[in-house]
């Protein structure tokens, strides 16, 4: 097998609050191979941002530590970098589009700026050279009359455009893998699906992975191989795309497949549909994790009196598909003392 | 910019209209008669009114306004009563001093203000953003006339690195040498409260320029963290920034009377004060006219310079 | 927008984050704002020394050791730790802390008296303006842009010149000259609070045009005009002592504490510090005391600052 991309592994990201402590990400761990595209769902609050920002260590806030796990980009741990190595990879290597796309620029100054800015900075390059490799990211993420653009001051752009300047920004040095934190956040549908055309052409075109972070599970099944849910700051469900939505195991991931009828049918065929997770009933919890045991028990429709003392058990089923849950694990106990009852 | 510029000249031209309206009603308030004092207690009645008569005021009211509105227009500031000299020759070279003192106090305000608000703001909550923000607070609280003497007590008498008042040195007059070496201590002073005032503003603007999207996305892009900070979060706080500034120069305007008073400095501030005490009405009108003119067209120049600084409002005025 | 735009949250998911704020705010404002600026050790240490220098005003004729009017001219400039005289003694030979204990009856109340006095007024100005807006309160709001082409201590310098000395006179300048300044706060509070659901719904539900004022809009304005009006009462400490300074406030010999550091002035030369700067330092005390307190009130109400 060949070496990921990018493993986490285990990661664990806090924030000191006066409540307590809140374990934004709790034992996160997962793969993106090169050139592959990993989508990660799950509803406000479930530690998806956090996730990204903590492999580019970008938390900034005063109250948040990285508290373990280890984060290996091309083998090496991220976590152990010094800050001037961090700078190097942030938009050398890995770069991160964010949700806000409106706000991602600076309005003062011109895009092409920006560009250069970037650019130079990474690569070394003359304010000549510069300026051509920036016209170059502009066409790459095919913005209509990109010469032009370049003397655009962000306010001058429609939002899609805004947006495509942001790509262009995070790709200009061309990183291996890209964050997008919800990258479509704020546009209005046909410009969400341009963008989204957008990123799948240039994983294709150029190998470029991709860490999709999104509410919308028609995102997931068009564009993505595999799919991480998180619940409260783990991962509680992953696997192909195909078999996670046509046979979801957790019962959170079911609810939220159950909410999103017409994507059950439709998702291995021409996908695309877009619907919104958070249709399930009650709230998402603050992940304190004052005590053990399943974080989802409030609102499981499957909860059983173990399920609020200890922590679920991870639970294979099928090629790769794992969900972290005691009924399923129940269940395959079950079915393994059938299966040896009718093998014996 | 035409457009811009000749709507915020029409309101500015309202405000000194106002101005000059009120500082007119002001002085009528005046308790005495400014005549009286004038001519002195030995003043018969016949001369007190051929006085009055002589400078229009036993016209009504209005008729005397318009009458100071169009000499003033013309440059016509009336006669000083203590010194009967023209108040416009009075005023004027005082109103150059004064505004050599208040730039050299902005100088400095600028100069140590803002980078003061700028490190506060990227170390926030660390011991030198609460030490510099403490002492900015206190600097705020000075009272100037009183720093003005602990400053002269200090440098200049126990010290005695620089003159304790003055323009220029009595004895041997000289250039700009001499001018910068007594405007050192009246300026620094002057600089305190602005000082802490800009360093305060700069840096609760800049915790929130450093707090935008686009800082993150800087970050996110690896951009060195200074470079954020002097290049596109204090570009960004600009616009407030030089709008604080101008207001500033308001404070120095009027604080400015106090440093000229205890430095005897020979400006506008200083001026006033004479003349309050000697009831020189004439004096004091222009006096403060020509200060709230300054601090007006300073503040519009600072509007138009916020509106030129942000590329989304620049189109409008230019 | 349209309604599939992503992100948008549907279904009330209580964004996790939003919990906080939300414990946190199920508490009355005052009692939380309380709480926060007692723990707020600058501004409790403030409030101590404000409370202090009232009492000690209060009670001056049984604190002070000598009467603050009365000089012994043999003893005249003799320095701090003087025997008897624990400050010294000024150049007319008056006990300095004698003078200081008696001089916050000035000080203090020809700074905070216009204050509290002008705050009711601009309260009226600025929410009729705010509210009411339009051509009216446009008109209003024309008039004040008038005062503010005059810097403050200009205005104040000037309005005291005219009025002429003494205790009431500054009082009245410091007051005409803080009301716009205070009217202009409450004006964009009343604005920005007047666009707000709350209010609409109270429209709606048939509340009169007073009812909405008073009981709606006042209190939301009410703390802005607080935090403002506490700083300005250090200001105007020092402004106040600046006019008697000029000699165009409190009239000397009272012990107001502008009219020692005059006072002290002109002895200053003759090499003579303390008289000036023990009273200024007092000034700069009790001003940066009310400044503290009012940074303090802001942060209290300031929604971010809780969690941190
Ligand atoms: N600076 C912070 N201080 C305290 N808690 C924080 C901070 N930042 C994030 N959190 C907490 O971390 C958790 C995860 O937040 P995160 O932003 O990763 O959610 P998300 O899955 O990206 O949600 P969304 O879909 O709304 O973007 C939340 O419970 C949030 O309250
Ligand atoms: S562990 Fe229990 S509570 Fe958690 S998802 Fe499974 S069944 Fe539901
Ligand atoms: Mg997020």
């Amino acid at each position: 097998m060949t070496e990921p991309l990018l493993r986490v592994e285990n990661l664990q990201t806090h924030f000191a609050s006066e409540l307590g402590t809140i374990k934004a990400v709790d034992g996160v761990s997962f793969d993106i191979p090169r050139g592959g595209i990993l989508g990660m769902v799950g509803e406000s609050g479930s530690g998806k941002s956090v996730t990204g920002l903590s492999i580019l260590r970008l938390l900034g806030s005063r109250n948040a530590t990285i508290a373990g796990g280890r984060i290996l980009f091309r083998g090496e741990d991220l976590l152990q970098k010094s800050e001037a190595e961090m700078r190097a990879i942030r938009g050398g290597s890995i770069s991160m589009v964010f949700q806000n796309a409106m706000t991602s620029l600076d309005p003062f100054f011109r895009v092409g700026e920006q560009l250069v800015e970037v650019l130079r900075l990474h690569q070394g390059l003359s304010k000549k050279e510069a300026r051509e490799k920036a016209l170059n990211a502009l066409e790459l993420v095919r913005i209509p009359d990109p010469v032009a653009k370049l003397k655009s001051y962000p306010h001058q752009l429609s939002g899609g455009q805004r947006q495509r300047v942001v790509v262009a920004l995070a790709l200009a040095c061309e990183p291996d893998l890209l964050i997008a934190d919800e990258p479509t956040t704020a546009l209005d549908a046909t410009v969400q699906k341009q963008i989204i055309e957008l990123l799948q052409e240039i994983n294709q075109e150029l190998g470029t992975a991709i860490l999709m972070v999104t509410h919308d599970m028609g995102v997931v099944a068009h564009m993505c191989r595999t799919v991480a849910v998180m619940y409260a700051g783990r991962i509680v469900e992953h696997g192909d795309v195909a078999d996670v939505l046509r046979t979801p195991q957790h019962p959170y991931t079911r609810g939220l497949m159950a909410s999103v009828p017409r994507l059950r049918t439709e998702a291995a065929g021409e996908g695309h549909v877009r619907q919104r997770l958070y249709q399930i009933g009650g709230s998402a919890p603050l992940p304190l994790r004052l005590t053990d045991g399943c974080a989802f028990a409030p609102r499981c429709p499957e909860v059983g009196p173990e399920c609020w003392e200890v922590d679920p058990p991870t639970v294979a089923s099928g090629a790769g598909q794992e969900a972290v849950c005691h009924r399923r694990a129940e269940e395959k106990a079950a079915m393994a003392g059938v299966a040896q009852h009718v093998g014996a | 910019m035409a457009g811009y510029l000749a709507r915020r000249a029409g309101s500015m031209i309202l405000v000194l209209l106002g101005v000059s309206v009120l500082v007119f009603l002001i002085m009528q308030l005046v308790p005495g008669d400014p005549v009286r004092t004038m001519l002195g207690p030995t003043a018969t009645a016949e001369s007190i009114a051929a006085v009055r008569a002589d400078l229009g005021l036993d016209q009504p009211l209005v008729q005397q306004y318009v009458s100071y509105l169009g000499g003033l227009l013309q440059g016509d500031l009336n006669t000083s009563l203590t010194m009967a000299q023209p108040v416009a020759e009075i005023v004027f070279p005082k109103l150059g001093n004064t505004i050599i003192l208040a730039a050299g106090a902005l100088v400095i305000c600028l100069v140590i203000g803002v980078p003061l608000g700028v490190l506060a703001a990227t170390r926030q909550y660390s011991l030198f953003d609460r030490g510099a923000m403490f002492l900015s607070l206190a600097g705020a609280s000075v009272p100037v006339y009183w720093a003005a003497l602990v400053v002269i007590s200090i440098f200049a008498l126990k010290l005695g690195w620089l003159p304790t008042s003055g323009m220029y040195d009595v004895r041997e007059p000289g250039g700009l040498g001499d001018l910068l070496r007594h405007l050192v201590l009246p300026a620094a002073t002057a600089a305190v409260v602005p000082t802490a005032v800009i360093a305060r503003l700069t840096r609760s603007v800049m915790v929130e320029a450093l707090q935008q999207d686009h800082i993150r996305m800087l970050r996110a892009n690896g951009v060195p963290e200074r470079q954020i900070v002097w290049k596109h979060a204090l570009r960004n706080a600009l616009p407030p920034i030089v709008n604080i500034v101008g207001l500033q120069v308001g404070y120095l305007l009027g604080g400015v009377i106090f440093i000229e008073v205890v430095f005897s400095w020979p400006g506008l501030g200083g001026q006033l004060y004479t003349s309050i005490t000697s009831n020189d009405m004439p004096i004091i009108q222009a006096g403060v006219l020509f200060i709230a003119l300054v601090f007006v067209v300073v503040n519009l120049i600072a509007d138009i310079v916020v509106a030129l600084l942000d590329p989304r409002t620049r189109e409008a005025v230019g | 927008m349209t309604s599939t735009t992503l992100g948008q949250k549907v279904v009330s998911p209580v964004a996790a984050g939003d919990t906080v704020a939300a414990q946190i705010k199920s508490r009355s404002r005052p009692a939380l704002m309380w709480r926060a600026l007692r723990r707020d050790k600058a501004a409790v240490v403030s409030i101590g020394i404000l409370v202090f220098l009232t009492l000690v005003a209060v009670f001056a004729p049984l604190l002070a050791p000598y009467d603050p009017l009365d000089g012994d001219a043999s003893q005249r400039l003799e320095g701090i730790g003087t025997p008897g005289h624990l400050l010294g003694l000024d150049g007319q030979g008056r006990d300095i802390l004698s003078r200081l204990i008696y001089g916050g009856r000035y000080s203090l109340t020809v700074a905070v008296l216009p204050v509290l006095a002008a705050a009711p007024i601009a309260l009226l100005i600025g929410m009729f303006a705010g509210y009411f807006g339009g051509r009216t309160g446009n008109a209003v709001m024309r008039v004040l842009d008038v005062l503010f082409a005059f810097p403050v201590v200009l205005l104040a310098i000037a309005i005291a010149a005219v009025l002429g000395p003494g205790l009431a006179n500054v009082m009245l300048a410091i007051g005409i000259t803080m009301v716009p300044y205070m009217a202009r706060v409450v004006y964009t509070a009343t604005v920005q609070e007047s666009a707000k659901e709350y209010v609409e719904a109270a429209r709606a539900a048939g509340a009169t045009q007073a009812q909405i004022l008073r009981q709606q809009l006042m209190p939301n304005v009410m703390s802005p005009l607080v935090v403002y009006g506490t700083s300005l009462c250090g200001l105007m400490i020092v402004l106040a002592a600046g006019l008697s300074f000029l000699g165009v406030g409190v009239t000397p010999p009272a012990p107001d504490w502008g009219v020692m550091t005059s006072d002290g002035r002109s002895v200053l030369l003759e090499g003579y510090g303390h008289v000036a700067t023990i009273p200024g330092l007092v000034i700069l005390v009790a001003a940066l005391a009310f400044n503290l307190i009012g940074d303090g009130i802001r942060d209290a109400l300031d929604p971010h600052k809780q969690t941190s």
